[in-house]
């Protein structure tokens, strides 16, 4: 059983992103992990044209009792994981609230909006400025960035869950990471996921 | 890496709805699944193909979703247990082939799970299959989580072949595409020898033949099964009662929505208030379960997607029993207690159980309401569905769109489902004016087709997909042809399923589970047909248009078709034909009066106009390097240099 335990039951995350960024996987991955500890965990995806430059979002219910319900109520997240950062916003119209935290990638996806150009995207700033005033904790994490120095940007997702691990709410213990990795991806593949998981872990100060 | 193969009894495993129910058809000794490609349906198959690497199963992906049941019913018919798997308007397909196998019955036990979408998530409609249960006569199971996904599965083999009919369990998205904990139990070791008894008597439901007729006979035997199913519901264990021996107000519940009402219950922290049935055998009601608990309050709230299906059935029960449980006061989908349309949460079913109690529910507090709104509103940019970057689509529908402009009688294009559907948006240039069904398109076109004797001279075209194309375009073409509808069908062929994730289908080499497979080939077909058949690549945008502006002038059946795999296909994914270039100096810009035509109008999300700079640039990252856009930038200003 975890060290760790979490105050809420269910503990109500929420893992948003565009399509092809990896969503579904960092919940699987992070299913997993509680799943071996003795929780029960409920994934509910909404990815039904994500391929097409939609948003994606995956909710997770952590809890000791029972599986709960695939869509958390409204107002009702404890923790938002983003990949991309207008999305974190999109969350929380939904599913936010004064005490909720926040990590998210600073990397945008454009939409095609912005791209042809008749929507403007967001300073960075005015999005911290809206973090700030919407959440009780929000930490900006260039995710993309550094999973490219590690290799590849499509490790962007594994480095957002070492930094939730980091924040501590959910035991995510790095072991535990690694266990599931062996299990469910290809043994060439675990190593540079675990570099991502721990250099997402140092980034949340 | 993991299959649902794996796992011991007695192992707790994160499974997918779709996982879960693949593992409760193995549980139970599948031998033969078919079932045809449709979100939220398709991972069943998919798991169960990849399960057949390692046990002895035939697993098949049809050519649509009648055959599917009747490949289905073959393997039951020679003594196998089998499924049929498909998306709700997959049920509409099967459904002639549906009523007469319900009333010929089967032999080994065979399901039909159908997964539907409420609120339409991938879908262009949310239509419910559930009737189909009440009009053919067969019981109905709908699970309420992963691990009932499983347990239900291999219960309604079981219940099948005791009753000798085909049983129908109902999925939804919110299932399907969910996960959770399942309690994994074993995989038996069956090794069962097909053969089909046809020697006995017509009576002979063991050695005689497979049919409907004498029908009398055979509908009371149905209806006989029916009874027997009903009788195994009384006592089944997916029906349950939680909450006081004297609630106000009783939820009656299947499926996701069992979930929802849970959480709703506890959001109004209401537990002593309200009492919830729980029902996984929705059709037909157990009448004995239902009295004993529809006895302990008056007000009955019934929470279901999307239809008030099961509603309606508790309503004519009460009525009929009505001298024993009192007269009911009934809420749910027909009241207006909850919407009408759309899929649930637990909000909405918290809203109306709030409602009925006369209580207030507030999920958001209203400060924070406003805050994020205005955040919302200035800081995140909507996010449209769009064709991929390098989707051949798009230049598909660019040519088309371009040819009828050109054409300039006001010509149409009527489509059907697919990624294309998507051209009814900006994204494809709105081309298509009507959508409906799959191969659809094609039978409208064929209709408009005949209308020139009423004045009608507008060019009627058609789109359909590869995999569409087999499963019902051809009928559709057969009768254009033979009536001699003037009308042009594009085929957009991008060499896969690829909407629901690049299934094979009859037209390519591979089969289900990556076995050789004998392609048919469409152009051929077509041809055999008498149509008149043109081929190009829609990446050349302007012979495309060309060639189209020509079939355009044509009389009778014309088919163009237009091959170019999908951008995400695994064999083209992440490989540029080309190097895309755009020179910034020969960029007009917001001077050249195209009017940002690049950006604005073909809507690459590769090529992105610079607000700073005023001009367009290439995203190295998003680009495909189709090149297409080489060929509509007016100054030339995006050059392409094919890749070594």
């Amino acid at each position: 059983m975890a060290t760790q335990s979490h105050a809420a039951d269910p503990y109500n995350l929420i893992i948003t992103g565009v399509g092809g960024q990896g969503n579904v996987l960092a919940s699987k991955l992070i299913g997993n992990i509680l799943v071996d500890q003795g929780y029960y965990v409920t994934i509910g995806e909404t990815f039904g044209a994500s391929q097409r430059g939609g948003s994606v979002m995956s909710h997770l219910r952590i809890s000791r009792e029972s599986i709960q319900s695939p869509q958390i109520p409204r107002g009702k997240a404890h923790m938002v994981v983003a990949l991309e950062p207008t999305e974190a916003l999109r969350v929380l119209k939904e599913y936010g609230n004064f005490g909720v935290k926040v990590i998210t990638n600073t990397r945008p996806v454009y939409s095609v909006a912005v791209v042809c150009g008749d929507s403007p995207y967001p300073s960075m700033d005015d999005l911290k400025g809206w973090m700030d005033k919407l959440t009780a904790a929000a930490w900006f994490i260039g995710a993309t960035d550094e999973a490219v120095k590690l290799g590849t940007a499509i490790l962007s997702n594994v480095l957002l869950v070492g930094a939730l691990a980091a924040v501590g709410d959910l035991p995510l213990e790095r072991d535990r990471f690694q266990e599931v990795m062996s299990r469910t991806m290809p043994p060439a593949k675990v190593e540079m996921n675990v570099a991502a998981f721990d250099k997402g872990r140092a980034m949340i100060i | 890496m993991q299959t649902i193969c794996d796992g011991r009894s007695g192992e707790i495993q994160l499974m997918q709805g779709n996982q879960a129910f693949a593992r409760g058809a193995l549980e139970a000794g599948l031998s033969v699944v078919a079932g045809y490609p449709g979100t939220p349906s398709s991972e069943i198959v998919e798991n169960l193909a990849k399960a057949s690497t390692v046990r002895n199963i035939y697993v098949e992906w049809s050519v649509n979703e009648k055959v599917a049941m009747e490949v289905a019913a073959a393997a039951s018919f020679a003594g196998l247990r089998s499924a049929a798997i498909m998306k709700q308007v997959g049920v509409n397909v099967a459904s002639d082939f549906m009523l007469h196998l319900s009333e010929s019955g089967i032999r080994a036990g065979m399901i039909l799970i159908s997964c539907e979408d409420p609120g339409a998530l991938s879908s262009g409609n949310e239509g419910e299959s559930r009737p189909f249960a009440k009009l053919f006569e067969v019981p109905l199971l709908e699970p309420c989580d992963m691990q009932e996904a499983k347990d239900m599965t291999q219960w309604a083999f079981a219940l099948s072949e005791e009753i000798r009919n085909l049983v129908m369990i109902r999925s939804v998205t919110r299932l399907s595409h969910a996960s959770g904990n399942v309690t994994l139990g074993s995989l038996p070791e069956v090794a069962p020898v097909a053969r089909y008894k046809h020697w006995g008597t017509m009576m002979d439901a063991d050695e005689g033949p497979m049919t409907t007729i004498p029908v009398h006979y055979r509908h009371t035997l149905m209806q006989q099964k029916l009874q027997k199913a009903v009788s195994r519901f009384e006592e089944s264990p997916f029906n349950t009662y939680e909450g006081p021996e004297n609630p106000e107000v009783i939820i009656i519940t299947s499926s996701a929505c069992t979930l929802y009402s849970r959480e709703a219950i506890r959001l109004l922290g209401v537990k002593e208030r309200v009492g919830l049935i729980k029902l996984g055998t929705t059709w037909p009601l157990p009448p004995r379960f239902m009295e004993k608990y529809l006895s302990m309050a008056d007000i009955i709230f019934t929470v279901e997607e999307v239809l008030p299906f099961i509603e309606d059935s508790v309503k004519i029960l009460a009525s009929d029993i009505a001298g024993r449980i009192g007269i009911k006061k009934f809420h749910g989908r027909s009241d207006g207690t909850l919407p009408t349309v759309n899929e649930l949460n637990p909000d909405l079913v918290a809203g109306g159980l709030a409602k009925i109690l006369g209580i207030e529910y507030l999920p958001m507090e209203s400060a924070y309401v406003e805050l994020v709104d205005k955040a919302v509103g200035s800081a995140a940019p909507p996010r449209d569905l769009a064709f991929c970057a390098g989707c051949p689509h798009r230049a598909s529908f660019w040519s088309i769109h371009n040819a009828l402009e050109m054409d300039g009688r006001e010509g149409f294009v009527c489509g059907d489902i697919g990624c294309y559907t998507l051209a009814i948006l900006p994204t494809g240039f709105s081309t298509l004016r009507t959508v409906h069904a799959m191969g659809s398109g094609t039978g409208i076109a064929s209709g408009f087709g005949k209308l020139g004797r009423f004045g009608m001279d507008q060019p009627a075209l058609s789109v359909c997909g590869d995999s569409t194309f087999f499963h019902a375009v051809m009928p559709a073409l057969v009768n254009a042809i033979h009536n001699q509808a003037d009308m042009t069908l594009v085929v957009l062929d991008n060499s896969g399923t690829a909407m629901t994730g690049f299934q094979p289908h009859p037209g390519l080499t591979v089969d289900a589970t990556g076995g050789d497979a004998p392609a048919l080939d469409i152009a051929e077909i077509v041809r055999a047909m008498g149509a008149h058949v043109a081929e190009s690549d829609p990446f050349q945008v302007e012979a495309t248009r060309d060639k189209l502006l020509e079939l355009l002038q044509k009389k009778g059946v014309n088919v163009l078709i237009l091959k170019q795999s999908c951008a995400l296909s695994p064999e083209k994914k992440g490989k540029k034909l080309f190097q895309v270039d755009l020179d910034p100096s020969v960029c007009l810009g917001e001077d050249c009066g195209c009017n940002r035509l690049c950006a604005r109008v073909f809507k690459c999300p590769g090529l992105q106009w610079d607000p700073e700079a005023k001009s367009a640039r290439i995203d190295e990252v998003i680009c495909s390097g189709c090149g297409v856009c080489a060929s509509i930038c007016p100054s030339g200003a995006i050059k392409k240099k094919e890749v070594a």
